[in-house]
């Protein structure tokens, strides 16, 4: 019993993670029909601006969540300048070619990233400083069953983060504007809606998201490195398909579902295939509900 | 006098383009030109919209309405010629600059945002509202013209019927207070009476006055309720003048009432 809670614990702080940067593809897929393969690296530059940001102002000799709240606000603040940048420079001048031009830009932008950020920031791994938050002694335990304060914190943060995202989205007027941009750009425009603007400011919101999650990896996974957005950007993409890509809420279901997956894979059967299930299940998924667990196949009226 | 353009064209562009600002009318279409790619859909197409009048585009399927509607809103680019609202030129400019000179079009299809509630599809449309205090009162109206759509503004406008879709989609259009309503095949797929509605409200509200630039297919519906009618035909417009010359002359009849 205890193992299992340790497992579902485990998932629960892992898929909050996939959940934050699954969101910013699934908006942007809404919003531009285009898997942005950068997106890993937007999360990557994340964690690394959360670093920095420890270092420079020696936010450790405060540690706190006020701290943590610099750190993860510089964090946002960084990735989504990097979303904007992207989006203004690589994905903007093809927004007419053909789909196929899009999706490998944002290859070659990923891999652009990736080894920029080996060339800027070197390419050994470099260590979150967790100290930030002062847990010492805070670790709970029942019998078998650990918590990790920082888990408890990163789960809290990626939480309250979504909750907020609902709300622009479905409460604001920006959300209502990134919704109709999502459903069909001539038809937002035609209400006056300056799609341009809603397209990056959907890019800056995602990216923000994802350079929060790095900054939450950091705290539990504190090993960070200019490769680390490959494999949970490629996850996250996963969740998000799962989920329904373009469907907010599927991301997160999407994520969870991933997390949870992967910790019981890793638990009870084969911790080797860790990585390998994602792909088994986007190949699950693409072949049995191409559409995801919550995505509808959009009826068309005439 | 019927204006037939394939005859009296050169006279006729001139006179026109000599014409200075005058603010009897509110847009200008001036020898305007547009491609897709290698094809060109219009070809030097001139015509205008007087302040207060219902203007009417006819012609069959592929003719080029629905695509001078896009370029008036700057969904597409004219290559040629000028589009000119109170005399200054708009074809240049964003579909969001246009729709803030309240110049709204209510698109083919209703361009309904079918993942969106009645009332945010309302919402936004005044989105670029000069008078945000004026929400209310045309948000009243709306809904005093179409009851329907107070029953349902809390529903997903994708479970409204067709008749309610375009119901929904004039009422939004109406939210941005325009000064020129473009409105693409209201009467596309509805029955009978619904279209008999449509086309009565239509000339109720520019009966208060408002100015409107109408595509139809539905030629005879059209031209019965539009003070004047331009005719086009694979991007060229063929014939214009007062609706109920166009009615009465031969080759209207023939070509396009089936006569």
């Amino acid at each position: 019993m205890d193992q299992f809670l340790q497992h579902v614990i485990n998932a629960l702080s892992l898929g909050s993670i996939y959940a934050l940067i699954a969101l910013g593809y699934t908006m942007v897929f809404g919003v531009l029909q285009l898997i942005n393969f950068a997106h890993g690296e937007i999360y990557m530059l994340g964690a690394f601006t959360g670093m920095y940001t420890i270092r420079w102002l020696r936010l450790e000799e405060h540690p706190g969540i006020g701290s943590l709240i610099i750190a993860l606000i510089a964090a946002m603040a960084a990735s989504a300048t990097a979303g904007f940048i992207i989006e203004r420079l690589a994905y903007r001048p093809l927004r007419k070619s053909p789909r196929i031009n899009l999706l490998i830009t944002a290859v070659g932008v990923s891999l652009f990233l990736q080894y920029s950020g080996q060339l800027v920031f070197g390419s050994d791994p470099q260590f979150f400083p967790t100290g930030i938050l002062e847990l010492e002694g805070y670790n709970w335990s029942y019998g078998d069953l650990v918590i990790e304060p920082m888990q408890i914190v990163a789960l809290v943060l990626a939480l309250i983060l979504m909750f907020v995202l609902q709300y622009i989205i479905f409460r604001t007027r920006l959300g209502r504007a990134m919704r109709a941009v999502s459903f069909n750009h001539d038809f937002a425009s035609l209400m006056g809606i300056p799609t341009n603007q809603i397209i990056s400011a959907t890019f800056m919101l995602g990216s923000a998201l994802a350079g929060a999650a790095g900054v939450l990896v950091g705290l539990i996974y504190p090993k960070i490195d200019p490769l680390m957005g490959t494999m949970p950007g490629l996850k996250a993409f996963v969740a998000a398909v799962l989920g329904g890509i373009g469907n907010v809420t599927g991301a997160v279901l999407g994520a969870f579902t991933l997390g949870l997956a992967e910790e019981f894979l890793v638990g009870y059967w084969v911790p080797t295939y860790r990585d390998a299930l994602a792909f088994g299940i986007l190949i699950l998924i693409l072949l049995f509900k191409p559409s995801g667990l919550l995505g509808v196949h959009r009826a068309e009226k005439v | 006098m019927l204006n037939h353009e394939n005859t009296s064209s050169s006279d006729a562009a001139g006179a026109k383009l000599e014409g200075s600002v005058d603010g009897s009318l509110v847009l200008r279409i001036k020898d305007v030109s547009v491609h897709y790619g290698m094809v060109q859909a219009l070809h030097n197409v001139s015509f205008d919209v007087p302040r207060g009048k219902i203007v009417t585009l006819v012609g069959a399927n592929g003719a080029g309405k629905t695509t001078m509607l896009r370029a008036i809103s700057g969904l597409v680019r004219v290559s040629h010629g000028v589009i000119e609202h109170r005399g200054e030129v708009i074809s240049t400019s964003q579909p969001h600059e246009i729709v803030r000179r309240r110049i709204c079009q209510s698109p083919e299809g209703r361009g309904i945002f079918l993942n969106l509630s009645v009332e945010e599809n309302l919402d936004l449309g005044a989105w670029a509202a000069p008078d945000k205090l004026s929400y209310k009162i045309n948000l009243e109206r709306g809904f005093e013209m179409f009851p329907r759509l107070k029953e349902r503004r809390r529903q997903n406008a994708g479970t409204l019927s067709g008749g309610e879709q375009q119901m929904l989609a004039i009422a939004r259009a109406l939210m941005g207070q325009p000064e020129v309503l473009l409105l693409d095949e209201p009467s596309l797929g509805l029955a009978p009476q619904i279209i008999e509605k449509i086309f009565e409200i239509v000339q109720q509200i520019n009966r208060d006055g408002m100015t409107i630039l109408l595509v139809e297919q539905n030629a005879l519906q059209a031209l019965g309720i539009a003070h004047h009618g331009v005719v086009l035909e694979t991007g060229r417009v063929v014939l214009q003048g007062p609706s109920r010359e166009l009615l009465a002359s031969d080759e209207v009849r023939k070509a396009y009432l089936g006569e």
